[in-house]
């Protein structure tokens, strides 16, 4: 075999380096070579069209609203605009019209809630992310404390900034309330401290420490009521809009949800076969209807079913819904949590002598609860969707807010008014639930890897 | 005697019956009738404001009015209809109008879950990405609000009906909706309809001879091509002897407005859209999660018994990943057709826009407009979830 032989072989393809990826994953084979290409000539179409209608031929801010010079995307929500009409949209444009989004800009965030007591909206969202932040980044320690905060606090406190002074009256029967709660609660924390070693009831315990949470928000307007610091004016929830709604609805849904669903999973799980009836007849039927019929329930029907003279207003009835069908459905994960769970666990609660809400409380739920986050989480994002079909019983969220200034308003109406409203729309839901299935999946990894080990 | 006795001492009532109140079974009575003594009560409550309200209010009960006049038009019907009809008529009307609609959302939706699931384990990186971004977008964004893109911003745009794009094959397409061809049989035609159904049962029978001929020698029959021959051939074959006897009734472009064929309105259309596209994110999720479930090893097995990839795809991947795919595929199709309820919104007739907005208009009798539709969806719910665990019993069982 003459050596040379081998020097006329060529060498092999190069495995590394963008041009062996290309090969790799573009072009390996023809039918491949065939699909990228379509995929690449779809993509180019689909990049065109949007440069296209968002930017190149989009009204933006100008003297007349006519200037493309300068797209400054931020200045749709801090402004100042000066294209006030949608005039230049009917005249010229076949693209988008983002003067539209940035004079509606506050009516979709706050709806028509009083121009000067928006700032306890702010205050509230401020609060929320703080706590969100706190509860949800795993770095940041006490993550019993901010949880106590976002579940029992911070609901309150909101539920005073927004609505106001609803309870009336400088000192009365809510700040009596709150001394009795924060007595009761102070009294059974201390006795149970009182007997170290001894037999702590897990009941009494909790009791306290809900107390003692549902006493703070009351103390704190006590305070600030008797003072004359804050004076905070009504503002009934037909005011209330835009995204405030929005958040009012998943946020309230999503904690209202929880302890029915935990309370329909145990039952479910129950031996006692009329508890256990009860809670199947409800999640089926709950889960086997859609959610427009139960809001329609919860709309047209409540209000018969009340005594008369006992009227609930409408956001409450239709959070009312929300609550009792995201709990049938969350009772469903939160029973695969519970299945999860040996039954040695439990088994030996019951060796050890706990009782039911001792051995639910300590033993089972805490790892159940924690298996099923990831769950609980990807369902807030298909709560946090389904909150815009408030708009069909007549209350005013982001989406419904968009669609009534997109389609009744005379002043704003153009061949792209609506569209551009609708992205609008769109981007704020889809950068929402996007961040919150990431967010799932990131804590899925945490615990996998706990478990991995 | 001696029970009394051993409880006094402190400690030792080990060998005593103990107390009534630590008996499970007395708790668990006592706790069930609690439960439903609460219940009993809560239900009394409200039959009793219901009715007192009722009867303030003046507003009749009962089903009574389902045999009266409805009064109003619906704007599409499967059925004969009418505004003399009965309400128990235009009930029906609403249903069909939701079946419809679900049904074909069904299929065209799993059909476009399986392509897009399918992409995005492709090994071609720009076609995994698109199908993604098509996830991402589809799965984000509230179905309510892509109905409205469909309806009022995409459909609501597009040209009147005397300048209506012309499309391929005869169809046109306006802000009337989808004008399509209406195909008419003429006589001669039932025999073509006979042949395709002898077709179908000798591709099942075929199917299932290949099937034990495989299981007694170990040799495969080309059931693909055989099936096709049948199904498609066969029939052909019978259309074009028989003398085509198929017309079409195309829609003809008059001065002001479209006549003829068959048109799906606007609110249908963009109901199909809206739900195929959003449906279809997550059967692609499904499919996708099916196809990476099956374990690798069965891949590598296949391959290493010399099996193509086709068939390595078709014997070993596809049957094991429809088990995993079938449960939460049952979960999306009733998805789908609860979802259809959201029509109301961009006024498609379906059974919630006929119950809960019309009916609940005209009689003002709340509860049982909404026990109605709500009864109506339970049904369907339950009648689905039944064949549906039904089928997949039969899928399991092959397990063993």
């Amino acid at each position: 075999m003459p050596a040379d032989a081998m020097e006329t072989m060529r060498p092999p393809h190069a495995t590394t380096g963008p041009i062996a990826w290309l090969r790799d994953n573009l072009f390996s084979s023809v039918t491949n070579t065939i699909l990228t290409l379509v995929g690449f000539v779809a993509i180019v179409a689909l990049a065109n069209g949007i440069l296209n209608w968002a930017f190149l031929t989009a009204i933006w801010n100008g003297p007349d609203g006519t200037y493309v010079s300068g797209w400054r995307v931020w200045e749709l929500v801090t402004g100042p605009w000066e294209t006030k009409t949608a005039a230049p949209c009917r005249e010229k444009s076949s693209g988008a019209c983002w003067p539209f989004i940035a004079n509606k800009f506050p009516q979709f965030i706050y709806g028509r809630y009083p121009l000067d007591q928006r700032w306890r909206v702010d205050l509230t969202l401020l609060m929320l992310v703080a706590g969100l932040v706190a509860m949800m980044v795993p770095r940041i320690p006490g993550k019993a404390w901010s949880a106590g905060f976002m579940f029992l606090v911070f609901p309150m406190v909101a539920f005073w900034l927004l609505s106001g002074n609803v309870v009336g009256g400088r000192v009365g029967m809510w700040d009596a309330i709150g001394f009795l709660l924060a007595l009761i609660g102070g009294g059974l924390l201390i006795t149970q401290r009182m007997r170290p070693g001894r037999y702590v009831s897990a009941t009494a315990s909790l009791i306290g420490v809900l107390a003692l949470l549902a006493a703070i928000p009351l103390l704190v307007r006590f305070v600030m009521g008797t003072s004359g610091l804050v004076d905070l004016p009504v503002v009934k929830t037909e005011f209330w809009g835009g995204f405030l709604v929005t958040l009012v609805v998943a946020l309230v849904g999503l904690t209202g949800a929880f302890p029915i669903g935990i309370l329909l999973a145990l039952g479910r799980r129950s031996k006692m076969p009329l508890v256990r009836w009860a809670s199947v007849g409800f999640i089926e039927f709950v889960r086997g209807v859609p959610l427009i019929t139960i809001l329609f329930m919860s709309s047209v029907m409540l209000p018969l079913f009340l005594p008369d003279g006992i009227t609930f207003d409408k956001l409450l009835r239709a959070l009312i819904g929300v609550m009792l069908f995201q709990g049938a459905y969350m009772a469903e994960t939160i029973r695969g949590g519970l299945q999860a769970i040996p039954r040695g666990q439990s088994e030996a609660a019951d060796a050890l002598g706990l009782s039911y809400p001792q051995k639910m409380t300590f033993i089972v739920l805490p790892q159940a609860l924690k298996l099923v986050i990831p769950g609980i989480v990807n369902s807030f994002v298909g709560l946090f969707k389904d909150t815009s079909l408030v708009l069909i019983i007549g209350l005013f969220d982001l989406l419904g807010i968009v669609q009534l200034n997109a389609n009744a308003d005379p002043n704003w109406a153009s061949p792209t008014t609506n569209l551009t409203g609708y992205v609008f729309a769109a981007i704020i839901f889809g950068l929402c639930c996007y961040g919150i299935s990431r967010y799932s999946q990131m804590i899925e990894r945490r615990l996998a890897a706990g478990e991995r080990r | 005697m001696a029970v009394t006795s051993a409880k006094d001492v402190h400690g030792s009532a080990k060998s005593a019956v103990p107390s009534l109140l630590y008996r499970p079974e007395v708790r668990q009575a006592f706790y069930q009738v609690l439960l439903v003594v609460v219940l009993g009560l809560f239900f009394w409550m409200v039959i009793d404001n219901a009715i007192t309200n009722l009867r303030k209010q003046n507003v009749a009960a009962g089903f009574g009015f389902l045999d009266r006049t409805a009064g109003f038009d619906i704007s599409q019907h499967f059925i004969d209809y009418s505004s003399q009809s009965t309400y128990r008529q235009a009930i029906l009307v609403g249903l069909i109008n939701t079946l419809v609609v679900s049904v074909i959302g069904i299929v065209l939706a799993t059909i476009l879950g399986f392509v897009m699931g399918v992409a995005r384990l492709s090994k071609n990186w720009l076609i995994a990405k698109i199908a993604s971004g098509y996830v991402e977008v589809s799965r984000n964004v509230p179905l309510l609000l892509q109905l409205f893109v469909w309806y009022f911003a995409v459909l609501a745009s597009l040209p009147q009906a005397r300048e209506a794009h012309a499309l391929p094959g005869g169809g046109f397409l306006s802000v009337r909706g989808l004008s399509m061809p209406k195909p008419i049989g003429e006589p001669g035609f039932g025999w073509v309809v006979v042949v395709a159904l002898l077709g179908l049962i000798g591709s099942i029978a075929f199917a299932w001879y290949a099937r034990v001929r495989q299981l007694q020698t170990g040799q495969r029959l080309p059931v693909l091509w055989v099936t096709l021959g049948l199904l498609a051939m066969l029939p052909a074959l019978t259309f074009l002897i028989a003398g085509r006897p198929l017309s079409f009734d195309y829609p003809v472009l008059g001065r002001f407005n479209l006549a003829g064929g068959l048109t799906l309105q606007p609110e249908m259309v963009a109901m199909i859209l809206g739900l195929v596209f959003y449906t279809g994110g997550y059967i692609a999720e499904v499919v996708r999660a099916g196809i990476l479930g099956v374990n690798k090893g069965q891949k590598e097995a296949a391959a290493a018994i010399g099996l193509p990839p086709g068939l390595v795809m078709r014997l070993v991947v596809i049957p094991q990943a429809m088990r995993i795919i079938i449960p939460p595929l049952t979960s999306q199709y009733l998805n789908l057709t609860k979802n259809s309820s959201l029509g109301i919104a961009i006024a498609y007739p379906d059974l919630t826009h006929v119950l809960a907005n019309t009916t609940l208009g005209l009689t003002n009798q709340a509860i049982e407009t909404i026990a109605l539709l709500m009864g109506i969806y339970l049904t369907l719910s339950l009648l689905t979830s039944f064949f549906m665990n039904w089928f997949n019993r039969r899928m399991a069982l092959v397990e063993r």
